[in-house]
């Protein structure tokens, strides 16, 4: 067994959401230059080129990216020759974003209670934990502070089977058309498609770390995620939802399988600020 | 690149607003108001039981937004819009009181155009997650009310030519939905 500290975890946690809250990872810089390059539109290439300069700034470290700096999504794979001392895992994670946000000058967006009591926790904790134990004795802890604009956006369908691919493309873009300007234009859809009903939806989270241009292996959801773009972005929804030609950056499909009887397929909506920061201990 | 933008005083009077269509670009400077979902189910509260409200509403600014914390000697953090229709069972309650523009960004309720085209206001955009820089706007932030809410405690602004469109004007024409059938291509048979 090999030891880990949860102190060790903490603070991975902690400097992870700084960067990410501060730092556009470098495949959505690019996706967004190729894509102010191309657009017709004059108002959304205007939008295009502030969200660039605006990642130019936020990289100074002194004003984040968003003023959402998101609910804190933490994936970890936990090796299973890890032993953790010194502390449980959720209680390092949780420590690490309390320390991230009061130190990062990052806002705090969750309530206690999401009906009754509003409340807001003031911490920012606790993190939404998605936690797999695989071989090995590595600790790999990808954070991905999720902003609710887009989130609120995002929809999940049982569909029957007989409704195939053309019906995973009418409920991906029916959500897409709806959504109009709401989720921050251009986004980044993360596409979950069989599993059950919460696991089709973590399918389409995990999605959303997939670097941008990075295809499916498996050559036909390849070919799926280039007609979703392209169907996409026929909508004209374009940056900000002013008019244009690019409403989303990428469509990432992740598949798993799936009961006889079902074709689960969700959608998780993220914007321009498709953040995230990972590493391995 | 804004270099036809008009320019907008805070507080605005109806004539203000009269004069803007959907699709102006505008460098709004003045006093404006931050409000957002928890802090308008207030005021409306208020309102309703006859209670005062933490601000002058008569031609008004509400930026629905929430903003990130200030750095020791900075006025703000990151500040950028939020999702507007969370605001529509509140926004033509405050528009009867006076309220003359409102920032946010996405599309609104019928109800929320009606009323805005009956009080004369404008609803203003602002493009979601540009929010470094568009603190760069903002001179001054005061808590004016609300302060138990934390993120979404209200709060008053003083802007400086901040970079602003009309998504919908005091005659209800909306930018969102000309922009979108001018690029849309018909989908392939």
């Amino acid at each position: 067994m090999r030891e880990i500290s949860a102190r060790m975890v903490t603070e991975a946690v902690a400097r992870l959401f700084v960067e990410a809250a501060y730092n556009l990872p470098a495949d959505m810089i690019r996706t967004l230059e190729d894509a102010a390059a191309v657009e017709s539109s004059a108002p959304a290439a205007v939008v295009l080129r502030d969200i660039l300069e605006n990642a130019m700034t936020a990289s100074e470290g002194v004003h984040p990216l968003c003023q959402d700096c998101g609910m804190a999504v933490v994936f970890i794979d936990l090796g299973q020759e890890v032993m953790l001392i010194g502390g449980g895992l959720a209680e390092a994670v949780d420590e690490g974003v309390r320390r991230a946000y009061s130190e990062g000058y990052l806002r705090c967006s969750i309530v206690a209670d999401p009906l009754y009591d509003r409340r807001n926790t003031g911490d920012n904790t606790p993190a939404k934990l998605h936690v797999r134990i695989v071989p090995g004795d590595r600790v790999a802890i990808t954070v991905a502070p999720k902003g609710f604009g887009s989130e609120n956006m995002s929809a999940i369908a049982m569909l029957a089977p007989a409704a195939g691919v053309e019906g995973v493309v009418d409920f991906v873009v029916g959500a897409v058309d709806r959504a109009g300007a709401n989720p921050c234009p251009p986004v980044v859809l993360g596409v979950g498609i069989g599993s059950d009903f919460e696991g089709v939806a973590e399918l389409a989270k995990r999605a959303l770390l997939r670097p941008i241009g990075e295809r499916n292996p498996h050559p036909a959801y390849a070919d799926l995620e280039r007609r979703l773009l392209e169907e996409v972005n026929d909508l004209g929804i374009g940056a900000a939802g002013y008019g244009g030609g690019v409403t989303a950056l990428g469509v990432n499909v992740e598949y798993a399988p799936t009961h006889i009887a079902g074709l689960p397929v969700a959608v998780n909506f993220c914007c321009h600020s498709n953040r995230h920061a990972c590493c391995t201990l | 690149m804004r270099s036809e933008a008009r320019r907008l005083m805070a507080p605005l009077n109806r004539a203000d607003c009269e004069a803007l269509c959907a699709g102006d670009e505008v460098l709004l400077s003045g006093v404006i108001y931050v409000a957002r979902d928890a802090a308008h189910k207030r005021m409306v509260e208020a309102l309703e039981n006859g209670e005062p409200v933490p601000a002058d509403l008569w031609g008004a600014v509400i930026f629905y937004a929430g903003p990130s914390p200030a750095r020791p000697g900075l006025p703000i953090g990151s500040i950028g819009p939020t999702t507007s229709y969370r605001m529509d069972p509140y926004a033509p309650a405050l528009l009867e009181e006076g309220v003359r523009g409102m920032i946010g960004k996405g599309d609104r309720s019928p109800e929320v155009v009606s009323s805005i085209v009956k009080n004369g206001a404008v609803y203003f955009g602002a493009a979601g997650g540009i929010a470094a820089l568009f603190a760069r706007s903002v001179a001054s932030s005061e808590i004016i009310g609300y302060e138990d809410l934390g993120p979404e405690a209200m709060l008053k602004l003083d802007v400086r030519e901040m970079p602003l469109t009309v998504l919908i004007d005091s005659r209800g024409a909306s930018l969102y939905l000309s922009g979108w059938e001018r690029f849309r291509r018909a989908k392939k048979a």
